[in-house]
């Protein structure tokens, strides 16, 4: 800890100094990935583990001997979630600190807030966050790692319909994720044979949604409830659900995919249905699925590193950090234009939230078929396909 | 008070030689993006510390000035097609009789009810942002076209460096004007003793309810300034977090002291980029910093520095 | 939306007496927290005029210490009395080190916006100490009671929500008494009535200061260990809490404990009632727009002393 804590103070010193000390002829041979990432804040359990896991995997592949004969640096600065510090630092890494790609946003405010530096620039994106926004319509230099919340609540909604649940509720946050989420909600309901009866607000720093949940306790024809959220608010839903004594079938989005939602809700969470990434359930899949090993591999190598927990943000991070150098590999430079359409290129890449295939048209590369819908039982995510 | 007077207007010239020779250290772009946020926060300052360091009244909801002129700008360019320059000013004069409208029953309000009032004043203005998703974009924000000025389309950080400089200069000068003005000299008596002042035949009120408009006015322009620059805008802007951090630079910097609220600005903008060589360390580096200042010179930095600077240097006689 | 109040009614006539009642529990439950944490802001400000803007970190200090205790083995009772005990040193400590300093300083005292900025200072510093030592995940602490609600007439209450009100009650009659029978507290009345007064007879004004520090903190810290099976616990909780007590404090008059308990009830039950009538994405509107109205007819808040102003 020490150890990195100085070998970073070096580096930022050097920032601060100025850019000709950077671009001295040693440092340029690396291969510099930028990040900006939610690492403290509301949205620190995103930016956290992707913030770790992006470190790890460096040294990782530095110590594998690099890609292309160079080692690869990543610059990490922590955005606080915050739409304005996240462009200041999108801002230092293109121009100051001169990176290849940046791969990061760990929320989509941030993201959206960079796009317009990005396209300025003209430097290869990969957000880590959610939202369909992101990709729809496509923007030249951006590219998206997450399921995106459209994909979360056609998994959702596909299994309301087998169980012949019609009239479903929406409860979500103020948040730009839930908003978005909840947006998709109520735009897809109409094609799955869906209606959304009822739709409860509350603010991400709440502390009791008893009264949103009786509204829709006591809202007729609710035959199903979907959480658009994440964080410790979504736990607290989960303990009032089971406090009220209710037992409507109960959907959250992929926010909560993390043990914390779980151990949060205090047994609250037994019987909700989540789609979540591979990632959560890599144990589960079967031996013939594609994200079984990467998950596997990816997960002890992060547990053994940190000693915590995994949760599917981390995945996110590693899925960007190896289709970037990836794409580097393939455009055999970190020429900014080559390596877009290198990123663009990609096909069949097997990454622990799914394996990917970039189109012009599509920049996230995901299909419903590697998110898997999990059903919490005895405090674990059990695989229901 | 001459002799002040040509001080603060050797102040301007100082500040101005600054700004005109700053460009000369910046070694590329990112440094133009932190002297653009740190001019325009410093307008915000600036117009606040009218408030606070003159008018003795605090506000803990500049952010939600600030954030209202920013979607005006935003809004009205992108929406409904108006020129940049006239939404800034629709902006600016929308948010001035909003503060007029609220400034009088607030006003009434002292020291930490009227902190209260204005906090929930500018946390609604928040609130209000976040849900209205059709008009504001809810809380991703909004991408705010670029600034056209007559023929000359505003882009680049080298542009917006020269346009936040202007503004600040401009703000700098009407802050001193001000101050200097027979609405200056009220505003330090009522800073005195409110009752005293209305004694001595101050209309009070009106003078603070003036003061509250124009530095609501300051932050609105600032707001549209700052939504073009980055060309994007949040409802983070109008946060409860933004408006303490607002307060902090002016009293950083040194209350009653134009120049103290630049510098005020300047710092705490500059500082968590600095910070970064710290990592996990750096908010318990940021807090530690804030409270040395504080009990080391309380009355802010400028002020404090000048004090010391003044103790050092050997007695003039006074002309 | 959804169908419109009075239709729902129409329809649910006899639920709509145990949806009030749930309501009216969810108020409570979130306004017992506000109050709690609110009658902190309140002591502090009796005794020195300070809005000390650190009091929600205090709260969220009681959580995470008795959670990280826990973790280390301790028995719950033992870590959270520790938890309290550790919490009001910080508070004695921010005290001594970071508000005393400035605000007896030689050659004139700090003003109160200085000592305001010192203890958000404070806040960030002691917030980012906790990020660093215990991390930034979230954790619950075990219910104190189970987990199993209260049933009353049809609506449900979370048991430890009595815990809470149970220790509210406690602090607003253990104030009282300190406040009305020991020398201690009368000397903290006199201090916050007129400190110069104060000092004049011989009262220890730094004494008095201290003490305020570390009530308010073991509070503070006992808000937090109370609420965190509730709220959960973070180390970024006590902004929101903070701000929260903030206004319940100011709402019944800033100086009062028992105005702070009536504003952070008030508050609550107006957010849960504005949730469940009106609109849950605007019930913070609501609330605040409750606050101005009631500052703007009684500026002094609820149940502040009509302070006559020195001139």
């Amino acid at each position: 800890m020490i150890a990195r804590l100085s070998r970073r103070a070096l580096l930022g010193s050097a920032i601060a100094a100025g850019a000709a000390m950077i671009a001295a002829p040693a440092m340029a041979q690396n291969i510099k990935i930028g990040a900006f990432l939610a690492v403290t804040g509301p949205a620190s359990f995103l930016g956290d583990p992707e913030a770790k896991t992006l470190k790890l995997y460096a040294e990782k592949i530095n110590s594998a001997g690099g890609v292309l004969g160079r080692k690869i640096e990543v610059i990490v600065y922590d955005s606080a979630g915050d739409a304005k510090q996240a462009t200041t630092f999108a801002k230092r890494l293109i121009e100051d600190d001169k990176v290849d790609v940046i791969v990061g946003g760990s929320t989509t405010g941030e993201t959206m807030a960079v796009v317009p530096l990005i396209d300025e620039a003209r430097i290869p994106f990969i957000s880590l966050a959610g939202a369909s926004v992101i990709v729809e319509p496509v923007k030249k230099w951006v590219f998206k790692m997450p399921h995106s919340d459209r994909m979360a609540v056609e998994k959702a909604y596909i299994d309301m319909k087998k169980r012949n649940l019609s009239g479903v509720a929406i409860i979500g946050g103020s948040g730009g994720f839930d908003q978005s989420c909840r947006k998709e909600a109520q735009a897809l309901a109409p094609k799955y044979g869906m209606k959304v009866v009822a739709d409860e607000t509350y603010a991400p720093t709440d502390t009791d949604m008893t009264t949103q949940l009786t509204k829709i306790k006591n809202t007729a024809g609710v035959q199903a409830i979907f959480g658009c959220g994440f964080g410790s608010v979504t736990s607290i839903t989960a303990r009032n659900y089971k406090q009220l004594g209710m037992s409507t079938p109960f959907y959250f989005n992929h926010g909560v995919g993390s043990q914390q939602f779980i151990d949060g809700a205090g047994g609250g969470a037994e019987g909700v249905r989540v789609p979540v990434a591979a990632l959560l359930v890599a144990e589960q899949l079967p031996a013939g699925d594609p994200q079984k090993k990467a998950a596997l591999d990816y997960g002890a190598a992060y547990k053994t590193a940190y000693k915590e927990p995994i949760s599917t943000f981390g995945g996110h991070a590693y899925d960007g950090l190896q289709i970037a150098l990836d794409a580097i590999k393939r455009a055999g430079s970190t020429d900014k234009a080559k390596v877009r359409d290198a990123i663009e290129q990609t096909k069949n890449h097997v990454g622990v939230d799914g394996t990917y295939n970039m189109t012009p048209a599509d920049h996230m590369g995901l299909t419903l078929e590697s998110f898997k819908l999990v059903e919490i039982r005895n405090n674990t995510w059990k695989l229901l396909e | 008070m001459l002799r002040l007077a040509s001080a603060r207007t050797g102040g301007l010239v100082a500040l101005a030689a600054i700004v005109a020779a700053l460009p000369l250290f910046f070694p590329n772009n990112f440094y133009y993006d932190v002297a653009i946020k740190t001019a325009l926060n410093a307008i915000v300052c600036i117009g606040l510390n009218l408030l606070i360091g003159y008018a003795g009244q605090i506000s803990l909801g500049h952010a939600g000035f600030f954030a209202l002129g920013g979607y005006a700008s935003a809004i009205l360019t992108a929406r409904y097609g108006w020129p940049g320059l006239l939404a800034m000013l629709a902006g600016a004069v929308g948010v001035g009789l909003l503060a007029f409208a609220i400034a009088r029953p607030v006003l009434r309000l002292r020291g930490h009810y009227l902190a209260m009032a204005t906090l929930g004043l500018g946390i609604i203005v928040a609130i209000i942002i976040n849900r209205e998703i059709a008009i504001t974009g809810g809380p991703d924000g909004m991408t705010v076209p670029r600034l056209w000025v007559g023929g000359w389309r505003v882009s680049g950080a080298v542009a917006w460096y020269w346009v936040a400089a202007g503004a600040l200069l401009l703000a700098v000068w009407l802050s001193l004007n001000l101050i200097d003005s027979t609405l200056g000299r009220a505003l330090r008596a009522l800073h005195g003793s409110e009752i005293a002042a209305q004694t001595a035949g101050i209309d009070t009120t009106r003078y603070k309810v003036l003061v509250f408009v124009i530095s609501a006015v300051f932050a609105s322009l600032a707001g549209s300034l700052f939504a073009h620059a980055e060309g994007y805008v949040t409802p983070i802007e109008a946060g409860f977090l933004r408006s303490i951090e607002f307060v902090t630079m002016v009293v950083l910097g040194g209350m009653a002291s134009t120049f103290g609220a630049v510098a005020g600005a300047a710092i705490l903008t500059a500082l968590p980029q600095l910070l970064t060589v710290f990592q996990d360390y750096k908010h318990l580096v940021l807090g530690a910093i804030l409270i040395g200042v504080m009990i080391f010179m309380p009355n802010g930095l400028v002020p404090s520095v000048a004090l010391s600077l003044r103790r050092l240097r050997p007695p003039v006689p006074a002309s | 939306m959804t169908k419109s109040a009075a239709v729902r009614h129409a329809e649910l006539g006899t639920a709509s007496v145990a949806e009030f009642l749930q309501f009216l529990f969810s108020g409570i439950t979130v306004g017992a927290i506000y109050a709690l944490v609110g009658v902190g802001f309140a002591i502090i400000y009796s005794a020195s005029n300070v809005i000390n803007f650190a009091q929600g970190e205090f709260v969220m200090l009681g959580g995470m210490a008795t959670m990280f205790l826990l973790s280390g083995g301790e028995p719950l009772w033992l870590a959270a009395l520790l938890a309290i005990v550790i919490t009001a040193a910080i508070g004695l400590a921010l005290n001594k080190f970071a508000v005393e300093p400035a605000a007896h300083r030689r050659g004139g005292g700090a003003s109160v916006v200085t000592l305001i900025i010192i203890t958000i200072g404070a806040s960030i510093f002691i917030r980012g100490a906790a990020e660093v030592l215990l991390g930034k995940d979230s954790h619950r602490l075990p219910a104190f009671s189970g987990d199993q609600p209260i049933d009353i007439f049809g609506a449900k209450l979370d048991p430890q929500v009595l815990w809470v009100l149970g220790a509210l009650a406690l602090a607003v009659v253990g104030l009282r008494w300190f406040f009305a029978r020991t020398r201690l507290g009368k000397a903290m009345l006199a201090t916050s009535c007129n400190r110069l007064a104060a000092e004049l007879v011989g009262i220890d004004v730094r004494m008095i200061l201290l003490a305020s520090f570390g009530l308010s903190a073991a509070l503070g810290a006992l808000a937090g260990i109370l609420t965190a099976p509730i709220t959960l616990t973070r180390y970024d909780i006590g902004i929101m809490l903070g701000l929260k007590g903030f206004c319940a404090a100011i709402l019944g008059g800033l100086g009062s404990p028992f105005g702070a308990v009536a504003g952070g009830l008030l508050l609550g039950i107006a957010e849960a009632m504005a949730a469940g009538y009106l609109s849950s994405a605007y019930k913070d509107v609501v609330a605040f727009v409750i606050i101005l109205a009631v500052l703007f007819l009684a500026p002094g808040g609820l149940f502040g002393a009509k302070a006559t102003e020195r001139v």
